[in-house]
């Protein structure tokens, strides 16, 4: 008679985390950061049509690094879950903890039960009412949901862009000051990263409906450029291109 | 309520009915039932108008809801937004009518969310129609629900009009478009008023005399009621968007209409 294997829960468990950290770090890195007007969101993804980052409802946004089509699929799930349940009770009763919860249950699930883990991690951002009641939690491939204060870092090599971002931050920074600080933590002193290689996104506290933005690739260039230009004023004051609908 | 996470060959995709069907088959409720409304009365929207002008397209609804023979709310709003470039007015009854635009709205933002781009203004008309079309059994029932929609077609840079029928057959019109129970008087009125590239403020003093006119020959519909200060709902699609027209401009256009046809009044 064949007897499996023994392997301690531990070792189970270290090589599922450590999988997933390697499907993780293969990916590219992202930032998201409060700032006077809301939250910036600012991941590193040449790409202008597979998003990282993207809307959930009024005023919660979702962003994920790792794998596509996993994070993807829980980026649809949370569009669903965010509409049905506006749909049946209102549309202030949908709210970013809840989703996080859903989203750290599941992955918490899949880590100890499933074949493979997830190789992801995301975000879920919510517009408070003011600045101190923006919301930014993190989750991570096993579970684990961290409510952050001013910041978040996912992805590989969080450590040395959390560090890079954590000595920029200033709280209450504004826009260009927050995501040319966010750009160069994501680049590191050895590279620079230009519009063309970054997906940005913002959830701005306008009085539209909806909350979220995606800064297109001439606007990024502008304001990555730096304050000497005089028509960039212009433009920050501009409305948003989209979501003043009144609700349903 | 858990993640809604589907097999790959049970997945809703971006519609947003098909995954009410799976999650909370209770809460669409736009199919019938085995309940009969018989005899029932129930809230009835009455008139609502279309017309197409210089920068896109006007909407407008009075506010009247009638249980029978009765008047059930004075300030009902039947022009609402579908999204930000259309919008969706409703003639029939009230409460599967809103819950349809309730559900059509949603339906909208959330195909755009999941696809990352919003549905073409065909694509949308469409939509409409098949939800009027799974209402056919309710409105074999009695609850007759008939919408109209409009919106700016940003692929062709024109305002467009649909009108519906009960069965879900959704029909372009070319110019304007009424529906309800006053629907045939404010077709008249706009037929004879209406020309190519209407201005705004002609546009929406024609839209204004039109249910003015439907006022007058129907008795469910609301005319302006100057004693409670409610007016008519008239809202503006564009290239801009989706837009209410202020009370006190309809207040307004509805002053000068009055002012002309009373009798004795200064051009009377």
């Amino acid at each position: 008679m064949t007897m499996p294997y023994y392997v301690a829960p531990e070792q189970v468990m270290k090589d599922r985390a450590e999988y997933a950290q390697k499907g993780i770090a293969r990916g590219r890195s992202m930032v998201a950061t409060i700032y006077d007007g809301g939250i910036l969101m600012v991941a590193e993804n040449p790409s202008r049509s597979l998003h990282k980052i993207s809307e959930i409802y009024d005023r919660i946004a979702f962003a994920g690094v790792g794998k596509y089509n996993e994070f993807d699929q829980l980026r649809v799930a949370g569009i669903r879950h965010a509409d049905t349940k506006g749909f049946a009770f209102s549309r202030e009763d949908v709210d970013a903890r809840s989703l996080a919860n859903l989203y750290a249950q599941f992955l918490g699930q899949v880590f100890t039960h499933e074949m493979k883990p997830l190789e992801v991690e995301v975000l879920v951002a919510e517009l408070g009412p003011g600045q101190s009641r923006d919301q930014l939690y993190h989750i991570a491939y096993e579970g684990t949901i961290t409510d952050e204060d001013h910041f978040a870092v996912l992805g590989g090599e969080t450590e040395t862009i959390t560090n890079r971002v954590a000595a920029a931050f200033v709280d209450g920074w504004d826009l260009d000051t927050a995501l040319r600080a966010a750009v160069s933590s994501l680049a590191g002193p050895d590279r620079t990263l230009g519009a063309e290689d970054l997906e940005v996104a913002v959830l701005a506290r306008t009085t539209g409906r909806r909350a979220f933005r995606r800064l297109g690739v001439d606007e990024l260039a502008e304001r990555l450029a730096g304050p000497r230009k005089s028509g960039r004023a212009a433009k920050a004051a501009a409305p948003p291109a989209d979501g003043d609908t009144p609700a349903p | 309520m858990g993640l809604p996470l589907f097999p790959s060959g049970d997945d809703p995709g971006p519609s947003f009915a098909a995954l009410l069907r799976r999650t909370d088959p209770t809460a669409a409720l736009l199919n019938g039932n085995d309940a009969s409304s018989g005899s029932l009365t129930v809230r009835h929207g009455t008139t609502v108008v279309a017309l197409r002008y210089g920068d896109g397209v006007i909407m407008a609804g009075d506010r009247r809801a009638t249980e029978g023979h009765l008047i059930a709310h004075r300030a009902m709003e039947k022009v609402f937004p579908a999204d930000r470039h259309s919008a969706v007015a409703i003639a029939g009854a009230a409460g599967p009518a809103v819950q349809m635009v309730r559900l059509f709205q949603t339906q909208l933002e959330h195909y755009e969310k999941v696809e990352g781009v919003a549905l073409s203004l065909e694509g949308k008309a469409n939509q409409l129609g098949q939800m009027v079309r799974e209402h056919l059994p309710m409105a074999m029932q009695g609850l007759v629900v008939v919408p109209l929609f409009a919106g700016y077609d940003l692929a062709r840079d024109m305002g467009r009009i649909f009108s519906y029928d009960v069965t879900g057959g959704h029909y372009e019109e070319a110019d304007h478009a009424a529906t309800g129970s006053g629907g045939r008087d404010a077709r008249t009125t706009i037929k004879l008023g209406w020309r190519p590239g209407l201005p705004r403020d002609e546009a929406i003093e024609l839209a204004v005399r039109a249910l003015y006119e439907a006022a007058d020959e129907d008795a469910a519909t609301g005319g302006p009621d100057i004693v409670r200060g409610i007016f008519p709902m008239v809202a503006t699609v564009t290239l801009e968007g989706y837009e209410t027209v202020p009370d006190t401009e309809v207040a307004e256009r509805f002053g000068t209409l009055l002012a002309r046809r009373t009798v004795g009044g200064p051009s009377a």
